[in-house]
């Protein structure tokens, strides 16, 4: 144990995901013998982000404004939605540039062990946005692993009385794994290859 | 196949060992609590990512120690792999392959495969059903490693399933809610597709097994037999017929789930599975397990490791025989007859505390393990 105002950094870092108590007790001393600027400068980065940052109140997508850049684009196809888990997910698919629809993203998947249900995602806005008839076709590009599929599962028997065409990204992507990871050639071409989903 | 080099470090009592090996018999001897079962214990680890005597992965890293390192040399017709584990308690394990980090330490299941031997194979048939499920389900890793993918698929399922469940009863008693069953059935028909994946490999095992089993059975001892194998599934639980294929299979979980529903809510675990099945051996047509004697016991639970070894032995290469310690088990002609049957093998280690255990025709090249150190004699 350090004392005070370390130990606080090291405990506040040890909160991200990924950062383990050895990686922030590193960052922390780092921290402690960087320039007081470049610190002065993460501080402003990170409360910013809080400040500027928003959701986007259509998609559920990181927006700067009311709506994101996405669902503001006139030019983009609004017959199609295509669901994802994260909002990196989005950035990961655009990067493919075969998706030319709008984007709704949930904040997650089902998981009961994490004791995520379905209400705790955005599965109730997304049932608004279908329900005013402008949509033909929902593709469910949520992770290639078991929450993924439990969650593609669970929301195309939800959609189903809609008649709408709901599709599922082609197999191919590594299984058991995150779709940001996933590289351009084979999103790209998992995407091309959506096959509907029979229930 | 054979291993060809070991190294361990921090491996239960190893602080650092080193050992080549050769095809052929290999005898460890030396004094009770010296290290010889965790040698051939580490050899077991590194072709199924778990050891035969306990099921976490703590007591396997040296008392004080970080990590435990497990280094193999497999050597296979004129191919050479190297595996390298590294098994940290409490974090995911890390593994190598020819000097390369892979992503998935079940990545390297099936570079080296082994039958091992053990005191505890008597639970094979006097424990409960757990013990014959892993038999059967990790000869099906070591025959095809995607089956360890099935498995964990399985399992995954199996976790979130009972998350809801639990959740969902408690919620139920507590606040006399209604549970919300939408999501249940999705985890029910995920739970029927790989429950049915892992149940028809399983059934498709057992039929190979039989004949095998009987053989053996009938080699090591005349008494008590003829064995037979019965796959007894929660999702029929009267000694129905059960189908080969797996959509029918699935279909038979889907009813035995909407069957064990209310029940299931009731006490918050999932109660029907190929989690919950067992197979029962019997014995001149009485279960082994309650009937067979303490030999009858013995013999069955050898030729059940003879029939895996065979099944191997007859996909392609001879798995590596582990004999940790069994000759002390078995009375002088049984331990002639399993002699008979390994001696054949391309690679068979073997343990002993008393030299005078092993019989003849396994001694092979002898090395002494005692404080901390193997020495080939
Ligand atoms: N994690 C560990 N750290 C340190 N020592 C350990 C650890 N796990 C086991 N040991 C020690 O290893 C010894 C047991 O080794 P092992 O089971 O290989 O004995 P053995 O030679 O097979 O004996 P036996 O002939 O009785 O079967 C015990 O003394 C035990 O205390
Ligand atoms: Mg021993
Ligand atoms: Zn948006």
């Amino acid at each position: 144990m350090y004392e005070g105002a370390v130990q606080n950094l090291i405990d506040e870092l040890g909160r991200l995901p990924g950062v383990g108590p050895k990686s922030a007790q590193r960052i922390a001393f780092h921290l402690l013998a960087a320039e007081t600027a470049d610190v002065k400068r993460l501080v402003h980065a990170l409360v910013e982000v809080k400040e500027r940052v928003r959701f986007c109140s259509v998609c559920g997508n990181v927006a700067e404004e009311e709506q994101c850049r996405i669902c503001r684009d006139p030019r983009r196809d609004a017959a199609v939605i295509c669901v994802v888990e994260e909002s990196k997910d989005v950035v990961a698919i655009e990067r493919t540039r075969e998706f030319r629809g709008r984007y709704h993203v949930l904040g997650g998947a089902i998981s009961p062990i994490e004791g995520v249900g379905p209400d705790d995602l955005r599965i109730r806005e997304l049932m608004a946005r279908l329900s005013d008839g402008q949509i033909t076709e929902l593709i469910l590009a949520t992770d290639p692993n078991l929450e993924g599929e439990a969650t593609a599962t669970y929301l195309a028997r939800l959609v189903k009385p809609m008649g709408l065409k709901v599709t599922r990204l082609a197999s191919g992507l590594p299984v058991g794994g995150d779709l940001e990871y996933a590289d351009e050639v084979t999103l790209g071409r998992a995407f091309e290859g959506r096959r509907s989903l029979e229930l | 196949m054979y291993v060809s080099h070991l190294q361990l470090a921090d491996y239960r009592s190893y602080e650092s060992a080193y050992l080549e090996l050769e095809p052929g018999i290999s005898t460890f001897v030396g004094p009770n609590g010296q290290g010889k079962t965790n040698l051939v214990e580490a050899i077991g680890y590194v072709a199924t990512l778990g050891s035969h005597r306990v099921a976490t992965d703590a007591p396997l890293v040296r008392r004080g120690a970080e990590r435990a390192i497990v280094r193999a040399a497999v050597v296979r017709g004129d191919q050479r792999a190297l595996v390298e584990l590294e098994i940290t308690p409490g974090r995911a394990n890390r593994a190598r392959l020819n000097r390369s980090p892979v992503p998935r330490p079940r990545e390297v299941l099936g570079v080296l495969r082994t039958v091992l031997f053990a005191p505890e194979d008597l639970a094979l048939v006097k424990g409960d059903p757990g013990e014959r499920r892993r038999f059967l389900d990790e000869l099906l890793v070591a025959r095809a490693p995607r089956f360890a993918g099935v498995r964990s698929d399985y399992e995954r399922v199996l976790k979130q399933r009972n998350a809801l469940l639990k959740s969902a009863s408690a919620r139920y008693f507590r606040q006399r809610a209604e549970p919300d069953l939408s999501t249940l059935d999705v985890w029910d028909e995920h739970l029927a597709a790989a429950g049915a994946e892992l149940l028809a490999a399983r059934l498709a095992l057992v039929a190979e097994l039989q004949p095998l089993v009987a053989k053996a059975y009938g080699e090591l001892t005349s008494s008590g037999g003829p064995p037979a194998l019965h796959y007894r599934s929660s999702a029929a639980p009267d000694e129905g017929h059960l189908p080969a294929d797996r959509a029918a299979l699935a279909e038979l979980l889907r009813g035995a789930l909407s069957e064990a529903r209310p029940q299931e809510l009731q006490r918050g675990v999932s109660l029907t599975g190929p989690h919950r099945d067992d197979l029962q051996l019997r014995l001149a047509d009485l279960p082994a397990k309650g009937y067979a004697s303490q030999g009858e016991a013995w013999s069955y639970a050898l030729a059940l490791r003879l029939s895996g070894f065979e099944l191997l032995r007859a996909d392609g290469d001879d798995p590596v025989l582990i004999l940790d310690d069994v000759f002390a088990e078995l009375d002088a002609e049984r331990r002639r007859r399993l002699a008979e049957h390994v001696r054949t093998a391309e690679q068979v280690l073997v343990s002993a505390a008393v030299p005078g255990d092993v019989p003849e025709e396994l001694v092979g090249t002898r090395f002494r393990v005692g404080e901390g150190r193997v020495e080939r004699e």
